[in-house]
């Protein structure tokens, strides 16, 4: 009953990505002491602290959902002496996505946005996303008007996508289709916000 | 009404502001005017509050200072992004125009806009009201005074009895 009402009846349309996470996302990022990175939680809070570490050059939204985007341009503004990066999930986009309207209009030189799909909410039992369901954020990133767009579905496609992350004179976004059968890399350290916020702004801000 | 307009961002500029965000409200008029002629100021229109409040904080990890406009409607928005502000202590500040207040003529306003202090107080904001035009400078000066001297959380409430009430 009520079958045509049921999300998941074009799970079809959305193949479901293959790349392995903790190979895909070092790969594509390169050397993290390039970047200013602000993180989503969960995945990408791991895959940024694994990243990252012992460094102090991120941030991750570890326990708020839907502001990584947005904070990544408070920072980008902030910074126009930095290359900034946003590594968020597809999860985490979709309850901001208005967010790419926003940066797609102030179009800054230096943010960048990956986000890590995998096509499920990780961290609550991986249930299945909108982006396994027909959703597609790179075609959404590209009708915000974000000039830089790129899928990366196969490894062989990854170091394009990550030039386009470095040269784009604009906001640009890749989509990583990553597999949900390999989990992000495992941490132990605290994500506490307030001491990685301190922890940042003392070692990326210029000396007073 | 133009005019404590003018003082309120007279005192963002002593405080160098240089990020404005917004979601378009009459109560915010020359605000949002000001800082999108100003070259100085980055004037951000968003699609939902809660956006400038990670932007926010967003700019405070790269040293630079912020407010964050609204209408009264726009607190139910961010409510839990307050968590970056409470958990990561972050300093913010909130302009919040008001509606379903003194004189609401519109009753879509009204629940929201008799929840924005307890709301913002809940999430551990500092909440001031601005009743009156002659109090505008000096209360704002406190509010920057307190985020970005103090690294506190202010919530900075432009009333009806300031802007007007509109009956509808």
């Amino acid at each position: 009953m009520n079958e045509a009402f049921r999300a998941g009846i074009a799970a079809e349309m959305s193949p479901v990505g293959t790349l392995d996470r903790r190979e895909a996302v070092p790969a594509l990022v390169g050397d993290p002491q390039d970047w200013l990175i602000v993180a989503g939680l969960a995945g990408t809070a791991r895959d940024t602290a694994a990243l990252c570490e012992p460094e102090a050059n991120y941030f991750a939204c570890a326990g708020v959902m839907g502001g990584a985007v947005a904070m990544g341009l408070g920072l980008a503004l902030a910074r126009p002496d930095r290359s900034v990066l946003v590594l968020t999930g597809d999860g985490e986009l979709l309850m901001n996505v208005g967010s790419l309207a926003t940066v797609a209009i102030l179009n800054p030189p230096n943010l960048s946005i990956v986000c890590v799909d995998n096509g499920h909410y990780g961290e609550t039992g991986y249930q299945k996303s909108h982006t396994s369901l027909g959703v597609d954020l790179a075609v959404m990133a590209s009708g915000a008007g974000i000039p830089a767009v790129r899928s990366v579905s196969g490894p062989d496609e990854i170091e394009v996508a990550g030039r386009l992350l470095r040269e784009a004179n604009g906001v640009s976004f890749v989509l990583l289709k990553v597999t949900p059968d390999a989990g992000p890399p495992a941490i132990r350290r605290s994500l506490d916000a307030a001491l990685a916020k301190d922890r940042f702004r003392a070692a990326t801000l210029p000396p007073a | 009404m133009a005019d404590w307009q003018e003082d309120l961002y007279q005192v963002l500029k002593e405080f160098e502001v240089s990020q404005v965000s917004y979601v378009p409200d009459a109560g915010h008029r020359v605000l949002i005017d000001r800082s999108l002629a100003d070259p100085e100021m980055h004037s951000v229109p968003l699609t939902t509050e809660e956006e400038g409040i990670a932007m926010l904080g967003g700019a405070h990890l790269g040293g630079a200072r912020g407010v964050a406009a609204m209408q009264s409607s726009g607190i139910g928005n961010c409510v839990n992004m307050f968590s970056l502000v409470k958990n990561g202590l972050f300093p913010m500040l909130v302009l919040v125009s008001m509606r379903g207040d003194f004189g609401e003529g519109n009753p879509w306003q009204m629940p929201m806009g008799q929840a924005v202090e307890p709301v913002m107080q809940a999430m551990g904001f500092v909440t001031m009201r601005i009743d009156r035009p002659d109090e505008v400078e000096s209360a704002m000066r406190a509010a920057c005074t307190m985020v970005f001297k103090s690294g506190q959380a202010v919530g900075v409430l432009l009333t009806q009895k300031l802007i007007g009430a509109k009956a509808f």
